[in-house]
């Protein structure tokens, strides 16, 4: 008979707990102990009812195979205890009996009258042990909740029900035949619906978890990657030049500027817009002169067909080239500014600046690549410059207002 | 002698900054989380709280917001790694009066905690670049117009520090003393910190700029 100890009580402060179907005192599969243990029932009262549902129609043998399908088994260690065959062979002997009886006075066969409820109930019990404790409450507390208030809606939607049924009763007469098809059709479906739908949500919140789990796990992926091939090489490569102070400086610069993209700029183009493209030049110049530059922008617009801005760029490109290989200035600012029609940017350094008008003629950097490339697209270009006050090289171009 | 509270998470961020820190500056403590900082305000009454904006237990936002909430008058200066938006249109709109990046040298932030220590605004270039594009001319009707938009001369200094140059060179530039360019860059600090203007925050939200 059923062993006692093997049904393990609910643990204290947890009112609800999954069905499980213990290996020891089983005779089949265990579902009729897990069922009792469930229920609070004593495991041989189940194990007759389905024995009875079996003989009637066949529903105890359907549900008791759902069952042993959808609950899990109960975690044992050691060698699986021998089932206790002389109770097994009593149960088929009670089984065989009842269904011989059945069978003689044609009782069996008012059963299939009994499968949608036997269906319904079967569903609504597996709805019931899948879910968990919390949504269980939750059903609970919120079915009674709903009916309390909403008393009118309820007595309405009742009455509406037992109305239907009446008319569907009263009409069924004529409709005998196709009605009671199509009642048992709609009875089997909605079962197979309830069956399956506690099952197809935990197959969708498992789904959910493993892509969310695929996102984290690809994010890791790509920060890994990122310290990886530039944070720990650059460390690499510090370590290696360590008795090259500029060397340091300029890799210790590229990399923090590499860092601050990917931490905090959007996506950009650089070739698209102004302002990302005075961040690559200046980025890039950085890079070749071991110099700080920073930048700073204000405004921004895309870059025109005209080429217009492309020229302007290709002047700031060399103040900053020039800043810094001759003005020996810790660092360079440097400012864009789109405003109305207007884009300007600023080149400055503190260095040692220079007499412009001392500047030889033959000397094309300030003279060609920055004045007369601005002046030969339509802008202009200023340079002002002291010896022992720094250069600053401002660029102005007319764009069309976006 | 300018009374100094440095804050921030990183040992070897406060021993340098100590150490970077000219004569005229006295460091009169460190405190390395938002509660030891509240508590060290409290007790040691600096003039001026160097403030790290990213910190355990709520950053530099939450010391601003717990001091300044209590009525006290200490400065602040924020002192960060990161010029994203965000943070810094934050630690300023939360209530410090300045707002530098780390890579600052000792001897311009010995400069910067004395003009904090003096009541007036401290912007680096890049602080000055986003309140030019915070303020920048919209169609959008203001609620206040005399806090919601920039007067023709503050956006000419805030043009300048953006450009690179010192508050002597915008007094040079512009014929006005320097005293003038602090009023103008105080004066914006205030606009910034009250103005209800509706691109100000959401500017700040939505672009990730540095």
């Amino acid at each position: 008979m059923a062993d006692q100890k093997t049904v393990v009580e609910p643990e204290a402060g947890v009112p609800y707990r999954r069905m499980m179907r213990p290996m020891e005192g089983r005779l089949v599969g265990g579902v009729a102990q897990g069922l009792a243990a469930q229920l609070k029932l004593d495991p041989v009262v189940i194990r007759l009812v389905f024995v009875l549902l079996s003989v009637v129609g066949g529903v105890g043998g359907v549900a008791y195979a759902v069952l042993w399908m959808i609950t899990p088994r109960e975690p044992y260690q050691g060698e699986p205890p021998a089932r206790d065959w002389s109770q097994l062979a009593a149960f088929t002997a009670i089984g065989v009996a009842l269904f011989a009886f059945g069978f003689l006075t044609g009782a069996s066969r008012g059963g299939v009258g009994m499968l949608p409820f036997a269906i319904g109930g079967i569903g609504g019990l597996i709805l019931w042990q899948q879910a968990d404790p919390e949504r269980r409450k939750h059903w609970v507390s919120g079915a009674t909740r709903s009916i309390r208030k909403n008393r009118v809606r309820t007595l309405l939607g009742v009455m509406l029900v037992v109305a239907g049924g009446v008319g569907f009763l009263m009409v069924e007469g004529q409709l005998h035949e196709a009605g009671q098809g199509l009642l048992l059709t709609v009875v089997v479906v909605g079962g197979l619906a309830v069956i399956a739908a506690p099952w197809l949500a935990g197959l969708w919140k498992e789904l959910q978890l493993e892509r969310r789990e695929r996102i984290r796990q690809e994010e890791r992926a790509e920060v890994a990657a990122m310290v990886h091939d530039s944070v720990l090489h650059t460390l690499t490569l510090i370590q290696r030049v360590a008795h090259d102070q500029r060397e340091v400086t300029r890799l210790a610069r590229a990399q923090e500027r590499d860092l601050r993209n990917w931490l905090y700029q959007p996506a950009q183009d650089a070739d698209a817009t102004l302002a990302a493209a005075v961040r690559r030049i200046a980025a890039e110049e950085e890079d070749a002169h071991g110099v700080p530059i920073e930048v700073v922008c204000v405004g921004d617009i895309g870059l025109d067909s005209g080429g217009r801005l492309a020229a302007m760029l290709k002047a700031g490109r060399q103040a900053m080239v020039n800043a810094a290989k001759y003005s020996e200035s810790p660092s360079i600012s440097v400012y864009a500014e789109v405003e109305g029609e207007e884009a300007t940017i600023f080149v400055k350094d503190r260095g040692k600046g220079f007499d412009l008008d001392a500047v030889p003629v033959d000397r094309m950097g300030i003279r060609e690549s920055i004045i007369g490339r601005m002046e030969r697209h339509g802008g202009a270009a200023r340079v002002r410059t002291e010896p022992g006050e720094g250069t600053e090289v401002m660029l102005t171009m007319k764009v069309e207002k976006q | 002698m300018t009374r100094v509270l440095i804050v921030d998470d990183h040992r070897l961020f406060r021993s340098g900054v100590r150490a970077e820190l000219g004569d005229s500056i006295e460091v009169v403590g460190e405190a390395e989380d938002v509660d030891s900082a509240v508590k060290a305000i409290a007790e040691l009454r600096p003039d001026v709280v160097l403030l790290d904006v990213h910190m355990p237990g709520g950053g530099g936002q939450e010391v601003l917001r717990r001091v300044l909430g209590s009525g006290s008058q200490v400065c602040f200066l924020a002192l960060s790694v990161s010029d994203a938006a965000e943070d810094v249109i934050g630690v300023i709109r939360g209530g410090a009066r300045g707002y530098v990046t780390k890579n600052i040298s000792g001897r311009e932030l010995t400069d910067a905690i004395r003009r904090v220590a003096d009541g007036d605004a401290v912007f680096s270039p890049r602080l000055a670049g986003f309140v030019l594009d915070a303020f920048a001319s919209s169609e959008a009707p203001s609620i206040d117009p005399e806090l919601d938009s920039l007067t023709q001369r503050e956006r000419e200094v805030l043009r300048l520090i953006a450009r690179g140059y010192a508050y002597k060179e915008i007094a040079k530039e512009l014929f006005i003393s320097v005293k003038t360019v602090e009023t103008h860059v105080s004066s914006v600090l205030r606009k910034l910190q009250l103005s209800n203007r509706h691109e100000l925050s959401r500017w700040a939200t939505a672009r990730r700029l540095v």
